[in-house]
């Protein structure tokens, strides 16, 4: 996950991409020899922790065995909360992608959990013995598909009409579920059997790591194995050809195409990639909740998910983690609160959105750049005037 | 036939309020650049507050001035306090923000009145009138809320047309530095903007809620559609809105009484999507064109 690569809307960033590298495209950043010839002379070990993929890969890995053992010091109830978390992170670091790095808003991302959850009970209502890698991978398949359908037309998109044509997506598509009720299970819902881990893999976890595997840890080891493999597909694309092409877009389309770029197909690229990373999202909601229900994919829900982006900064990934972090460590705390306060239970439910839409604004209005952008711009800054001082001393 | 002709009479009513709906995004949007996603919650807000004054004894026609008013207070709240300093950055921080507004106020309707559907008066008869033998469906409050909005609209077009502040809201409008130099308040200007659009805005969502059903999503509905009448309107114009309601209004009861009330927002969004492709300016669009 490196940061160093992206960065808020507000700060264009495109420009550093191109400069740096004066035929964009030509080559990939996580070739190792390339990065070594253009760097001062390294050693071997300073060259393999400077290739990207080498990096990225060993980042994930420690993420996940700390993942794994973070699961077996909390209590079941915070286990379940970090298995929550393992659906948040895929649909989040998608939108923040799509958002941050291209620019594009979209509030449809909750409707295209939908798609990903519903393909995924449907497939395990029909053939319940399809190892449940395939089942994500339709889920992701058929999600991408949909994602380019709308990616298509909102290409052609920009701003404000983007906005209201994914919201339209996110308000109308629960009714398919409603219209066709036999098969998807009206207001109701379908229920999801989540898989079950097989009898070789506990006894194997049990023999070498001593831990006793319930069926709740082991949906969130699927979960977060999942979200990570999303995180680095994810990180690896932000820094390569296809991350300075959407930045470029973002940041100015009449000097993306002069250079080179098609707008539209870079554009649609995006969305599909998002929409995929919604698929995987919507295929663990489907199995941690084991339920598919409209009521679970509402607008409230897109807009939790702009909520997790706009606090971690958009375009940052570390941002993505975090605001995901907050979207299910913040709700129950919140609505805590309100209970404490003498609210009942159904008004207490809505201060988490009332926080949502107030946490927004206040960003927006105070430091638009989010978390992990704010404290990008202040490192940077006082960089800047360090240096300044530093060569106004020498001279 | 007979159902074809109720429909149609329905979707007309409709329409009237999609209409008074988009008015208030197109006025947002000529001034400020901006589509106020919130404008429903906003509505949805007063009409609460509407609902209170009512169950407080008071009757509909001191419930509806205490609503207009109320709207017009939270529009300009709304500009003043939290679009003003958006207003200037990139598009996507105005649009971030309208939606704060749009699930905040929805939350807080939620906490404060409570997350159930609850009866809202209407102000005549809802029953059709009946010709000889055949019942037809036009209501007394159907007329009402046609004339309510028909009203609402001709105040507005004579606020444009014919006062200086409407020209000068014109003009804030047109060209802002230009209105500065010569004079225009234009902050000022912008701020009753937004005021009026929320107060058109809380017009439309009493007149939805008169006769049926309130609760604080109510109008998640109504600000796709009137998001999709304004743009086919183009946005821009005032008669487009009108005519994208009255559009919208049919289509959306013509998808309900033969297809199904469930996919009412599809068929807009199936609107938006080929009104964009094929017209991106709107059916009304002026010679320029612009990048959606």
């Amino acid at each position: 996950m490196t940061t160093d690569s992206t960065s808020g809307a507000t700060t264009p960033a495109g420009a550093q991409g191109s400069t740096s590298n004066p035929t964009p495209g030509s080559r990939s950043d996580s070739d190792p020899k390339v990065t070594a010839a253009e760097g001062p002379v390294r050693t071997p070990g300073s060259r393999l922790l400077g290739s990207t993929l080498v990096r990225h890969t060993a980042l994930m890995l420690a993420a996940y065995v700390g993942i794994v053992l973070l699961l077996e010091l909390v209590s079941p109830f915070r286990g379940s909360q970090i298995g929550e978390m393992a659906y948040f992170v895929p649909a989040v670091a998608g939108l923040t992608l799509l958002t941050g790095l291209n620019g594009q808003i979209s509030l449809g991302h909750g409707a295209l959990m939908a798609v990903g959850a519903y393909t995924t009970a449907v497939i395990l209502e029909v053939r319940e013995d399809l190892p449940f890698q395939l089942v994500v991978l339709i889920a992701v398949i058929v999600t991408s598909v949909v994602g380019a359908v709308v990616g298509a037309a909102a290409a052609r998109l920009h701003g404000p009409y983007l906005a209201g044509a994914t919201l339209a997506l996110a308000v109308g598509l629960p009714g398919l579920a409603l219209t066709f009720e036999e098969r998807l299970g009206g207001e109701q819902g379908l229920r999801v059997s989540p898989p079950s881990s097989s009898v070789n893999f506990e006894s194997f976890i049990q023999g070498t790591l001593g831990f006793e595997l319930s069926s709740q840890k082991y949906i969130a080891y699927v979960g977060w194995a999942l979200a990570l493999i999303v995180l680095f597909v994810l990180s690896n694309l932000i820094v390569s050809r296809y991350g300075r092409v959407w930045r470029a877009v973002r940041d100015d389309e009449v000097a993306a195409s002069l250079a080179g770029i098609n707008l539209g197909r870079a554009r649609v690229l995006a969305f599909v990639v998002s929409a995929a990373c919604a698929g995987v999202a919507g295929a663990m909601i489907a199995v941690i909740t084991r339920l598919t229900a409209p009521t679970t994919f509402t607008i409230v829900l897109s807009i939790s998910l702009l909520v997790a982006i706009v606090i971690g900064g958009l375009g940052s990934l570390v941002g993505a983690i975090i605001g995901s972090a907050l979207l299910v460590f913040l709700r129950p705390a919140v609505t805590n609160l309100g209970l404490d306060n003498g609210l009942d239970a159904a008004a207490a439910a809505n201060i988490a959105p009332l926080v949502y839409g107030i946490v927004l604004i206040l960003v927006m209005l105070l430091a638009p750049r989010g978390l992990v952008g704010s404290i990008r711009f202040a490192y940077l800054t006082r960089k800047a005037g360090r240096q300044m001082k530093a060569a106004q001393q020498s001279r | 036939m007979q159902q074809f002709l109720n429909l149609t009479l329905n979707g007309i009513t409709i329409g009237f309020i999609y209409a008074a709906f988009a008015l208030c995004l197109v006025l947002i949007f000529r001034a400020t650049r901006i589509i106020n996603f919130g404008q429903g919650a906003q509505a949805m807000f007063t009409t609460y507050i509407a609902l209170e004054v009512i169950q407080r004894g008071g009757s509909y026609w001191l419930a509806l001035p205490i609503a207009l008013i109320s709207g017009f207070l939270l529009g300009a709240f709304v500009e003043r306090v939290i679009i003003r300093p958006v207003e200037t950055g990139p598009e996507i921080n105005a649009v971030i923000v309208t939606l704060g507004i749009f699930i905040g106020l929805i939350a807080l309707a939620s906490v404060v009145f409570g997350n159930t559907f609850e009866g809202f008066v209407a102000p005549f008869s809802v029953r059709g009138l009946t010709f000889g033998d055949t019942n037809i469906n036009i209501t007394p409050n159907n007329i009402y809320n046609i004339v309510a909005v028909l009203i609402a609209m001709t105040s507005l077009l004579v606020l444009f047309r014919f006062t200086s502040l409407g020209l000068q809201m014109r003009a804030s409008a047109f060209g802002q530095e230009v209105a500065r130099l010569l004079g225009v308040r234009v902050g000022r200007m912008l701020t009753l903007g937004w005021a009026l659009a929320g107060m058109f805005g809380s017009l439309a969502g009493i007149l939805i809620a008169g006769g049926g059903f309130i609760s604080p999503a109510f109008m998640d509905g109504v600000v796709v559609f009137g998001f999709v009448a304004a743009v086919l309107g183009g946005l821009d114009s005032f008669i487009g809105a009108v005519v994208g309601g009255l559009v919208l209004g049919l289509t959306t009861v013509y998808v309900q009484g033969y297809v199904g009330q469930e996919l009412q927002t599809l068929a807009a969004l199936g609107i938006l999507i080929t009104v964009l492709l094929v017209k991106p300016g709107g059916l009304f669009s002026s010679t320029v064109a612009r990048k959606v």
